[in-house]
């Protein structure tokens, strides 16, 4: 089996100081990958680098694309690159004000995306964009409203249908829970999970949260100043955590 | 006493020239948004400092020029700018259409058709027609140069859900050769049809912006719309009051305090030159049963 994404030796480097160093892995379709780690631990560097908004200093990112077979995103020609941003791949921001035009109404922020892929028939969008506002629990009667008017909640929600409306098969979800109270998480979460498990979606979460790779992910690495120090099947490194640093992880998590 | 200080028609020559490099450029790449260095002109921005510039540097001593402003060749900014050019370029000005070999024009095209021999000039506000979906400058030329307009039509999207139907009504965004979106400036989009195959030369002039582009005679011009809601080319429902047209753009005009309006052809020449071939439009009508 091609693996969906593969990362070889992926590096980068802020001057002298380390993003992350030598990442590699590889997902296949349908997987989801957790990444953890601390804060500066350099997840969002290489969540970055994969996604194409960085450009690393060493290494590749190989992903099967559906015309080609596997191909260097790193490599190929930036038209390329931006049309893979607005097709196959999906990128999650955690803050949702990064990820939608605020000035648009929320109809108008999903379509968006069918829109710069080339349809050009109006009921078709808007009927695609109440079809996936409710989909992730936003009332169809909302369609014409800004994303102002909306709780941090629904505009989380309201960039997940943004992003999942042209079908990717990789998405980039960089904290998506994060800044949201715990209800509105667990809400978010079940709904992610039940989207990832029936479009059999791929992607890769960057969290601090361990609840949430506990939930989503099948496979986790913990990163530690750029580096990865453990990675495996989600379970086992957060059952019996082998790294010093994955056990202080696992040991922090606040029992309520 | 200072006129003669001036070169021909105000600008120096190495700046026509860089103005002509820019035209050419433009002309090369229909709806393709040339930079250029926009000189200081003796009048605000805003009051067509691209246009005059452009005009500046195609005038020639045997030209016959024409300004317009929103249809009209007797209002201030028509006035002023025939003027500059009267004393600057020394040339001959006209207020009839078929007589002009270069029109000036702010937010109209003359409703008569314009030949080979005429250069029609805009004056434009603001030339990005992605300016208020996405303000980084450098983020719409990559859009630009990499054909990404699905964001022009997400414009167009949120007219229908907000109004029912496209309304934006001046200013609206075209598809150049099926390459360049462009903004055809604040023209109503009742000319944008005209725009497309046209036999005159079109050049677009922003000054404060900095950019010219242009549409060689004879360019594919596409009005951008939705497969179940078409480019429509909209007017007033009526007749001109004063010349009786029935196919030109028309201003609305409020005439007394008591609600009474008129409507009348936008464009003063049209409408002058059909009154006098003796056409006559309802207000004369009523104003004699009046009298």
């Amino acid at each position: 089996m091609t693996p969906l994404l593969s990362v070889n030796g992926v590096t980068k480097r802020y001057g002298a100081h380390i993003g992350c160093a030598d990442v590699s892995f590889e997902l296949y379709p349908g997987e989801v990958m957790g990444v953890v780690g601390e804060s500066g631990s350099g997840k969002s560097t290489l969540l970055n680098c994969m996604a194409g908004h960085l450009t690393p200093d060493a290494g590749q990112v190989i992903f099967d694309t559906r015309t080609d077979g596997p191909r260097d995103t790193l490599t190929m020609s930036e038209p390329e690159r931006r049309m893979l941003g607005r097709t196959d791949w999906a990128f999650v921001h955690q803050h949702a004000r990064d990820g939608l035009r605020m000035g648009v109404s929320a109809g108008g922020n999903v379509g968006e995306r069918l829109m710069a892929v080339g349809e050009r028939h109006y009921g078709d969008i808007r009927g695609k964009a109440t079809d996936w506002l409710e989909r992730v629990e936003i009332a169809s009667n909302r369609v014409d409203d800004r994303p102002t008017t909306f709780s941090g909640g629904m505009q989380q929600r309201l960039q997940i249908a943004r992003n999942l409306v042209t079908g990717p098969r990789l998405v980039f979800m960089d904290e998506p829970t994060g800044g949201l109270d715990v209800s509105v998480q667990a809400r978010l979460l079940d709904l992610l999970r039940g989207l990832v498990r029936d479009m059999g979606l791929s992607a890769i979460i960057v969290t601090h949260d361990l609840a949430v790779v506990r939930l989503l992910a099948d496979r986790l690495m913990v990163m530690k100043n750029g580096h990865v120090v453990e990675a495996g099947l989600t379970d086992q490194v957060l059952d019996d955590p082998q790294h010093a640093y994955s056990q202080l992880l696992v040991s922090s998590v606040l029992q309520v | 006493m200072t006129d003669q200080a001036y070169n021909f028609a105000y600008l120096d020559e190495q700046t026509k020239r860089m103005i002509r490099r820019a035209i050419l450029k433009g002309l090369a790449i229909p709806g393709y948004q040339v930079p250029f260095a926009s000189r200081e002109m003796p009048m605000p921005y805003g009051w067509g400092t691209g246009g005059v510039q452009v005009s500046a540097a195609i005038l020639t001593p045997d030209d016959t020029f024409k300004v317009i402003d929103q249809g009209a060749d007797d209002t201030t900014n028509a006035v002023s700018i025939r003027s500059f050019f009267e004393r600057t370029a020394g040339v001959a000005t006209t207020t009839a259409t078929s007589a002009a070999s270069v029109i000036q024009t702010r937010h109209r095209i003359p409703e008569e058709p314009l030949t080979e021999d005429q250069i029609l000039v805009y004056q434009v506000p603001i030339p990005e027609p992605l300016r208020f979906l996405e303000p980084r400058e450098s983020e719409t030329r990559k859009m630009h140069s990499l054909e990404e307009y699905g964001l022009m039509h997400v414009k167009l999207y949120e007219d229908i859900s907000r109004h029912g139907h496209i309304a934006t009504s001046y200013a609206y965004p075209v598809k150049v050769e099926e390459r360049y979106v462009m903004d055809p400036s604040p023209i109503p989009k009742f000319d944008n049809p005209k725009l497309g195959d046209m036999a005159a030369i079109q050049l677009f002039g922003a000054g404060r912006e900095q950019r010219i582009y242009a549409l060689p005679p004879y360019t594919q011009v596409v009005s951008l719309d939705f497969e179940d809601h078409p480019f429509e080319a909209t007017k007033a429902d009526q007749v001109c009051g004063l010349c009786g047209a029935t196919d030109s753009y028309l201003d609305e005009v409020i005439v007394d305090d008591a609600g009474g309006r008129l409507f009348c052809c936008s464009d003063t020449d049209y409408c002058t030159a059909r009154r006098a071939q003796g056409h006559q439009g309802p207000a004369f009508l009523d104003s004699e049963a009046v009298a």
